[in-house]
């Protein structure tokens, strides 16, 4: 017993290394984000007592002072600038300006003279703190464990109640492209479906010499570079492309009529079709192998049309195919992101775009990380109505 | 056998500590023309003058790629070309080394480093070195009677038909859009302060979204335009010179609302290379390098001792002042880009882009 889960070490290590860790640490990113809460420690417990309707008290200011001159001199301002700027646009060049003004500023012992002389000499150094918005900004920037990822993720934001809202309609765009990319993953399932079941049925059908030619042409494209497809989709769809030419030339279509098939949703749905589809094949073949023939044979013998026997025999016993076929290349579609990055141009973008976005342009890792767990999320939660539905013993990879 | 261990470990160790030293400095630019005229005006005699190599890489801009490798701690990068607002938000950042104004070399005629550079082009991790604009042009094949010749005419598709090429960014975008719906250049930024000169600035922009064939790398408009893919581009002014003078392309460019800009280079902080990386930043900020860059393309130098060391062409001879961005004849109608409202609003900006752009 011991020694046998000792043989399965290795692979559990490597599950928890390469798969588990990664996951885990990414979907703490998304709700864990301590570094204002790291750099503005005090200025967040002097705001603890703070009513949030009124400009907050002279401690708390002059704790912000002590600490943005700080992380100025630690160079870990413009991390705190860049969170701040998040949750209120604008409040980078506060931050930079202020905490620059503040390393020379000297403050004589409060109570005497004016009551604030923290809190003039904080506002002198930029305007933004005598607003209440600012500090609000600050407080709900200082919470390192947040849900603010998980609302931006979803188009939604925090009002000045703190009560959830939408985002302002010019800024939503993440569930419309969770939407899309929902419906193109959907769009391709059914495709390839379309595409691959005759396939599959020629090929699981066929005598063994053919079947292995047949076998042979789905299997090339399944080992040829994914970018090598991609891009011969590109070759192909361009409006000086093949296609085109070919249309041209035939004289379907006028020299300045040529089809726009690429950098669009047609193409994003075409290249990722032709990619994905021989995960739907190959379970299917395999499911079909083992159906055996006669049984369309035996239900012709008792009457039935080939319609009606395919229909009552046939397909029943595919559905395990169908279905571990589907939810994989449904899987795989909903989380693809090179070949629509390629193809897709404006309107044939994904989320997987967007999180790719995030991750190494706007460097927004707390989103993409929440974009991420969405996607996730919507995966896990397709599969549970899988095996609700149809069971998750009844599917077969082969 | 612990001996021999002992050894190899030291040998591989030093053999690794000895080609990272023989590793020449990784100097990152901007590619095509541009990146061969730095190579050619900087890194080649700053190679020959000092013995340091150098080995160019290409990107496209932005702080994202620098940011990832000092939070990392795995820094391969030591000098990078940088626009303005990237110089001073990565200085800001702390993603670059401090570079100290008074250690660049003087002018020619004595006048300190600090008061011979143009206003505005100083930053806390160095100055800049040269002004670029981004102007639009178009290929005269397209428009064989009436011609355009104001930033409205981009917009304006029933006098001008066509497909137009713009940088795939809201950056300097937004300012064409609002300069050619009227805003008076002084107001740009004020209007874009607001949520309603936002909205204009995209309203403005819908008009010919449709038309819009979006570029990446500066190399790209100069290319689309040969192709005619686009019958106007947005553009570097250098890339569209260099394609009119080396190419022959009988493209024309529209100073009208350009919008400018200055560049320069900063260390990548934590650098293993800091002596050559400081070393290379200085060579570059001599008056006469940056007057050299504009023997290649045409960007003009930021300091006002280099101006009149700018000549000609040094393959065509073609006279370059008729071609720099901060020629008076060129300057009728200029918007100096505010690196300070853009390190601002960037983040809310390209998300409302990229809402914009899906739509």
């Amino acid at each position: 017993m011991l020694r046998a889960a000792g043989l399965a070490l290795p692979l559990v290590a490597f599950i928890v290394v390469t798969f588990l860790a990664p996951l885990g640490a990414m979907l703490v990113r998304s709700v864990y984000d301590p570094v204002v809460a790291d750099a503005l420690p005090e200025t967040l417990a002097a705001m603890q007592t703070w009513d949030g309707g009124s400009i907050p008290d002279e401690a708390v200011f002059a704790a912000l002072a002590r600490e943005l001159a700080a992380a100025y001199e630690a160079r870990t301002l413009g991390r705190v600038a860049t969170r701040l700027n998040r949750v209120q646009s604008g409040l980078r060049s506060v931050v930079t300006r202020s905490a620059r003004r503040l390393r020379n500023v000297e403050v004589e012992d409060p109570g005497q003279g004016t009551a604030t002389p923290w809190r003039d000499a904080v506002v002198a150094a930029g305007e933004a703190w005598a607003d209440i918005e600012t500090w609000r900004a600050v407080r709900r920037a200082g919470q390192s464990v947040t849900a603010r990822h998980y609302l931006h993720a979803l188009d939604l934001d925090r009002g000045a109640n703190e009560e959830i809202v939408r985002r302002p309609p010019e800024l939503r765009i993440y569930l419309a492209l969770l939407a899309r990319t929902l419906l193109v993953s959907t769009s391709i399932t059914v495709l390839c479906l379309l595409f691959g079941y005759p396939v599959a049925y020629l090929i699981a059908h066929a005598p063994p010499t053919r079947a292995n030619l047949l076998l042979v042409l789905v299997l090339v494209p399944f080992w040829t570079s994914l970018l090598v497809r991609t891009t011969a989709w590109i070759v192909l769809l361009q409006s000086r492309g093949v296609v085109n030419d070919v249309l041209v030339t035939l004289g379907i279509l006028g020299d300045a009529g040529r089809l726009q098939m690429i950098y669009n949703m047609t193409g994003t749905l075409v290249a990722m079709t032709h990619v994905l589809l021989p995960f739907m094949v190959l379970p299917l073949y395999a499911v079909m192998r083992n159906v055996p023939v006669q049984h369309m044979s035996a239900a012709a013998s008792l009457g039935a049309s080939f319609p009606q026997a395919f229909r009552r025999v046939y397909w029943p016993q595919t559905l395990p195919g169908v279905g571990a076929g589907s939810l994989l290349v449904f899987i795989l579609a909903i989380g693809y992101y090179i070949t629509p990055a390629l193809v897709g141009g404006r309107t044939g973008q994904l989320i997987s775009n967007m999180i790719a976005y995030h991750m190494q342009q706007s460097l927004n890792w707390g989103l993409a990380a929440a974009l991420g767990g969405i996607l996730l999320a919507c995966v896990v939660g397709l599969y549970l109505l899988y095996d609700r539905i149809v069971g998750v013993e009844r599917m077969r990879l082969g | 056998m612990a001996t021999t261990r002992w050894l190899t470990a030291f040998a591989i160790t030093s053999a690794v500590a000895l080609s990272a030293a023989a590793d020449p400095l990784t100097v990152v630019s901007w590619g095509g023309s541009y990146g061969r005229a730095s190579q050619s005006a900087i890194l080649d005699p700053f190679s020959r003058e000092t013995g340091i190599e150098t080995r160019m890489e290409d990107y496209n801009g932005g702080l994202a790629q620098i940011r990832a490798q000092v939070e990392a701690g795995r820094v391969h990068w030591d000098v990078v070309d940088l626009e303005l607002p990237d110089l001073v938000r990565g200085c800001d950042e702390g993603l670059l080394e401090f570079v100290d104004i008074a250690d660049m070399p003087a002018a020619p005629d004595g006048t300190l480093a600090a008061a011979d550079y143009l206003p505005g082009t100083i930053t806390e991790c160095g100055g800049c070195t040269l002004f670029y604009s981004t102007v639009y042009a178009y290929n005269t094949h397209e428009f064989p009677d009436a011609k355009p010749t104001t930033i409205e005419d981009f917009f304006d598709l029933a006098k001008f038909p066509g497909r137009r090429g713009m940088r795939r960014v809201p950056y300097a975008n937004l300012e064409l859009a609002l300069i050619a719906d009227g805003v008076p250049l002084a107001d740009v930024y004020s209007a874009l302060g607001t949520r309603a000169g936002i909205d204009r600035a995209f309203a403005k922009l819908d008009s010919i979204k449709e038309h819009i064939v979006w570029w990446e790398a500066g190399a790209q408009p100069p290319q689309l335009l040969a192709d005619r893919e686009v019958a106007m581009s947005t553009a570097y002014n250098g890339r569209i010179f260099n394609a009119q003078v080396l190419e022959h392309q009988p493209f024309v460019v529209v100073w009208d609302g350009q919008v400018l800009d200055s560049g320069g280079v900063g260390i990548v902080a934590g650098t293993s290379r800091l002596e050559e990386a400081r070393k290379l930043v200085e060579f570059a900020a001599r008056p006469a390098v940056m007057a050299e860059i504009s023997k290649y393309i045409s960007y003009s130098p930021a300091r006002r001792s280099g101006a009149p060391l700018v000549t000609t062409h040094l393959e065509t001879g073609v006279e370059m002042a008729p071609h720099m961005p901060t020629t008076q004849a060129n300057m009728a109608r200029v918007l100096q880009n505010d690196w300070q409202w853009w390190a601002d609003h960037a983040d809310e900006v390209n998300e409302r882009f990229g809402a914009w752009l899906a739509r």
